[in-house]
């Protein structure tokens, strides 16, 4: 092993740009970086149309395309939810809604946002663009990898759509899935909606485990020189880390789909008990329904962590670089993601409180659950302190950062009511859970993907989007989110149950009509108010102004190439050399505001930076 | 300041200190493809985990009495049941084609073309060999009536488990194979000495990936190991 690695040394050191023969014995070179370790990467640059655009090697093209396929699951989950809403505000409006319908809504919504939309999103859409540029890397180390990645999320992305259009419909059964209802009859979508639901799931894991190992590897082994694991942005650190959870979560999903197909298709009883039909006995028996719950929140709660610590991170470098001052405690910014990553993995049976397990084992995960708040909240004061003080810009993107931050508070509040076995009992299964989920999980991290948008869209594209029209979308975002989610707080309070069709003649009609009119009034504002969005991009993309390089001043690589947008390749000849952490904004006697990463220290030379 | 040839890095706590906290490459001299496969196999660790604990959890909650392995297994030999000798067989076979994929790791590094794919042919062979003798303990199993979804000696989680968990494995051992015959015949025609480049990925062949797929089969003959235990010892 050894003997293979030394021959390639020589070339290396021939090859890297600075000479560290001489200058290191006589005087040390504070500029000096240690030489390249590893062999420039060997890349297929496409020339055909088909090669460079459709099925493309080059990590930011991959980046695009699963941000653009997210992007229309998310639109289809977003007309989802209008449609329940529009039930749950003025019952029997809209004549196809049927109870049936209305879970089908239900199941695809709650599937397409938290896994086709917010997973494919964060870890394929920024993950492919952002990890290769702002680690210093020419690609992800297996291009050809990466694009069957997508073709994968591609193929999944199909097979779930195609549920639509099965006999019986998609499936009903809440995005949780659950046996023995989720494959009995009487369940909507029973029949092939729930096949293809499990298949997509299968391929979507598969899909994404060949995209997870090139983002674990691209972090791990091939960082530019002079890149150590502490010198990167939390972007890639939130990223790379939920990468890391999804790699060993996933395999409990696609375990439990493997499990439900086969109860599904063979008729074996893994997970169904003895059913009492009508009268009849039906074929299954002696399997256990809590054995999938265990599974899936196995997967399902660093599933959470998965969507939120690529957000932490993101947001973490927009505030950053829109407050112009380094973000406060980086390393306990780092620690305090990993650890929550850790933390994740025990915490999955807070979702299971009601299910009939033992209450001791609830007390464990109340408490397991409870620590979490404690690696959150430094983020939170973290990003509080960073902005203190600072030369705060107070443009679209800082306010989606502020957004995100006092959206996420107020879940995480929420969440440590819910955490704790006794005050959850009452509260499951009641609309304060979705409040709580949708605050912390869905507005949250989606404020962080639309300031992300607005601060890279001139990276990718070359140009700016309407400061104007992003304004506008903010506050009817922001507000609009608050007016959805926060009675929903309330309603759940007074008791009304999540998942109910309708109210029908119960005590909760007299009291909650009135709030569920506004909410879905609300709703369909904020849904309708995205299309600002997508109008600004689009139109942005042709008549944007144009942005030239780094117009955001901004430290990290990323904003470095030689070329805006970069090229296939990112760098041009020569790999970047990084001296820096990418938070130096206005360092104490530097000349300018912002130093660079790949400034060396000579030209800086009475700046005070921090060591890093 | 050559402090990248790896025999001058600092060992132990600290040189892992020194590692992490390094530019590049956190694991010094490891390529690509080897860090890609270490980290799939956690991954696919957690895998086989969720499915042996699924096992359990089912075998220690059925209402209805598990099977007993030694008669279930059993073959008869001259009219006398001898429990355990087709799983005997399996598992040697296995464990011996670990050995000759080691060895034809061995020869790989010592640019020995010849007896590097002579042994991975035969490592193919062994596997080629277990994935045989499994499919003939379904079809026995099958003819006295076990199915996925019933089991006339027991719980019918029993037939479930066993033909989810073993299929798993066996596609496991089979693309395994399948791999070890590619790689053979690359191997053969010297495509890891001219570094030809592959067919679908355009990189560079290179003798570590013979390691690599090693890994792998290493792997799966790990895993082999614990359902082994699990489902013909308990």
């Amino acid at each position: 092993m050894s003997d293979d690695y030394k021959e390639n040394i020589t070339p290396l050191e021939a090859q890297s740009s600075e000479s560290t023969t001489e200058s290191s014995d006589s005087i040390k070179d504070i500029d000096y970086v240690r030489p390249a370790e590893v062999a420039d990467q060997d890349l297929y640059h496409g020339h055909s149309f088909i090669t460079k655009w459709i099925f493309c090697q080059d990590a930011k093209v991959i980046g695009v395309q699963y941000f653009l396929t997210a992007v229309f699951t998310g639109i289809v989950g977003l007309i989802l939810s209008w449609l329940m809403r529009l039930q749950l505000g003025f019952p029997e409006l809209v004549p196809f809604i049927t109870a049936e319908h209305y879970y089908q809504f239900v199941t695809m919504h709650g599937m397409i946002m938290v896994v086709y939309f917010l997973t494919a999103l964060f870890l394929g859409g920024f993950g492919n663009y952002l990890i290769p540029l702002m680690v210093g890397a020419r690609d992800m180390v297996f291009p050809y990898v990466n694009m069957v990645s997508f073709w994968m999320f591609f193929i999944a992305v199909c097979v779930l759509m195609a549920s639509f259009f099965v006999p019986g419909g998609p499936t009903g059964a809440g995005w949780t899935l659950y046996p023995p209802q989720a494959i009995l009859e009487g369940t909507p979508g029973a029949g092939l909606g729930i096949i293809l639901m499990l298949v997509s799931l299968s391929l979507f894991v598969i899909g994404f485990t060949m995209g997870g190992l090139n983002y674990l590897i691209t972090v791990l082994q091939a960082r530019t020189r002079g890149m150590t694991l502490m010198r990167m942005p939390l972007s890639v650190w939130g990223i790379v880390t939920a990468t890391a959870l999804a790699m060993l979560a996933f395999p409990a999903l696609l375990v439990s789909c493997i499990m439900m197909t086969l109860d599904k298709v063979l008729e074996t009883s893994f997970f169904m008990p003895t059913i009492l039909k009508a009268g009849e006995v039906l074929d299954y028996g002696g399997g256990s329904p809590i054995l999938f719950q265990h599974l899936f929140w196995f997967f399902g709660h660093p599933e959470v962590y998965i969507v939120a610590l690529p957000a932490f991170g993101i947001v973490s470098d927009l505030i950053s670089v829109h407050a112009r001052k380094n973000i406060f405690g980086y390393r306990m910014m780092v620690w305090a993601i990993v650890g929550i990553g850790a933390l994740s993995f025990f915490v999955w049976a807070h979702h299971m409180y009601v299910s009939g397990m033992n209450p001791w084992f609830g007390f464990f995960f109340a408490t397991t659950t409870l620590i979490i708040a404690v690696p959150t909240a430094l983020k939170v004061y973290n990003w509080i302190i960073t902005l203190w003080k600072a030369n705060i810009r107070m443009n679209t993107i800082m306010l989606f950062t502020l957004g995100f931050i006092v959206t996420f508070v107020n879940g995480g509040i929420t969440g440590i009511f819910l955490g704790n076995v006794v005050v959850d009992v009452p509260l499951s299964d009641t609309y304060f859970v979705i409040a709580h989920f949708h605050m912390v999980m869905g507005i949250a991290p989606l404020m962080v993907i639309m300031g992300a948008v607005y601060h890279w869209f001139p990276l990718v594209t070359g140009r700016m989007l309407s400061e104007k029209l992003g304004k506008w979308h903010f506050w009817f975002t922001f507000l609009g989110a608050y007016s959805i989610y926060f009675p929903m707080h309330y309603l759940g309070f007074i008791g009304v149950p999540r998942r109910y069709f309708e109210m029908y003649d119960s005590p909760y009609v007299t009291s909650a009509v009135g709030m569920n009119e506004f909410i879905t009034v609300a709703a369909l504002i904020v849904g309708l108010s995205q299309f600002i969005f997508i109008y600004n991009i689009v139109v942005s993309l042709r008549i944007g102004k144009p942005a030239g390089r780094n117009p955001w001043k901004a430290n990290s690589l990323e904003w470095l190439t030689p070329e805006v947008p970069p090229a296939h390749g990112n760098w041009g000849e020569k790999l970047p050399v990084v001296h820096r952490w990418p938070y130096d904004f206005n360092v104490p006697g530097a000349k300018e505001d912002y130093i660079t990463q790949t400034t060396p220290p000579s030209e800086v030379l009475g700046a005070e930076v921090e060591k890093t | 300041m050559s402090d990248h040839t790896l025999d001058k890095l600092p060992g132990g706590y600290k040189g892992m200190a020194a590692d992490m906290s390094s530019d590049q490459t956190t694991f010094k001299g490891v390529q690509w493809g080897k860090t890609m496969m270490w980290i799939f196999l956690l991954s696919d660790t957690f895998i086989f985990s969720c499915f042996l604990i699924s096992y359990m959890k089912g075998r220690a909650s059925t209402v209805v009495d598990w099977p007993n392995p030694s008669e279930v297994f059993a073959l008869h030999v001259g009219g006398v049941p001898v429990p355990l000798l087709l799983i005997a067989i399996m598992t040697f076979v296995l464990i011996t084609s670990s050995g000759t994929m080691a060895l034809a790791v061995k020869y790989g590094y010592e640019r020995n073309r010849k007896k590097c794919a002579w042994l991975i042919l035969a490592t193919a062979i062994g596997g080629l060999t277990f994935v045989g003798m499994q499919a003939f303990e379904w079809s026995k199993l099958i003819h006295e009536g076990v199915r996925p979804w019933e089991n006339p000696f027991g719980a019918k989680q029993f037939g479930s488990f066993f033909f989810m968990i073993t299929g798993f494995h066996g596609t496991h051992v089979s693309i395994g194979v399948i791999f070890l015959f590619i790689f053979a015949r690359k191997t053969f025609r010297g495509d890891f000495d001219t570094g030809k480049r592959g067919f679908f990925t355009t990189m560079k062949s290179d003798y570590v990936a013979i390691e690599i797929l090693g890994l792998y089969w290493h792997f799966v003959d790990l895993v082999w190991v614990f359902i082994f235990a699990f489902f013909y010892l308990w």
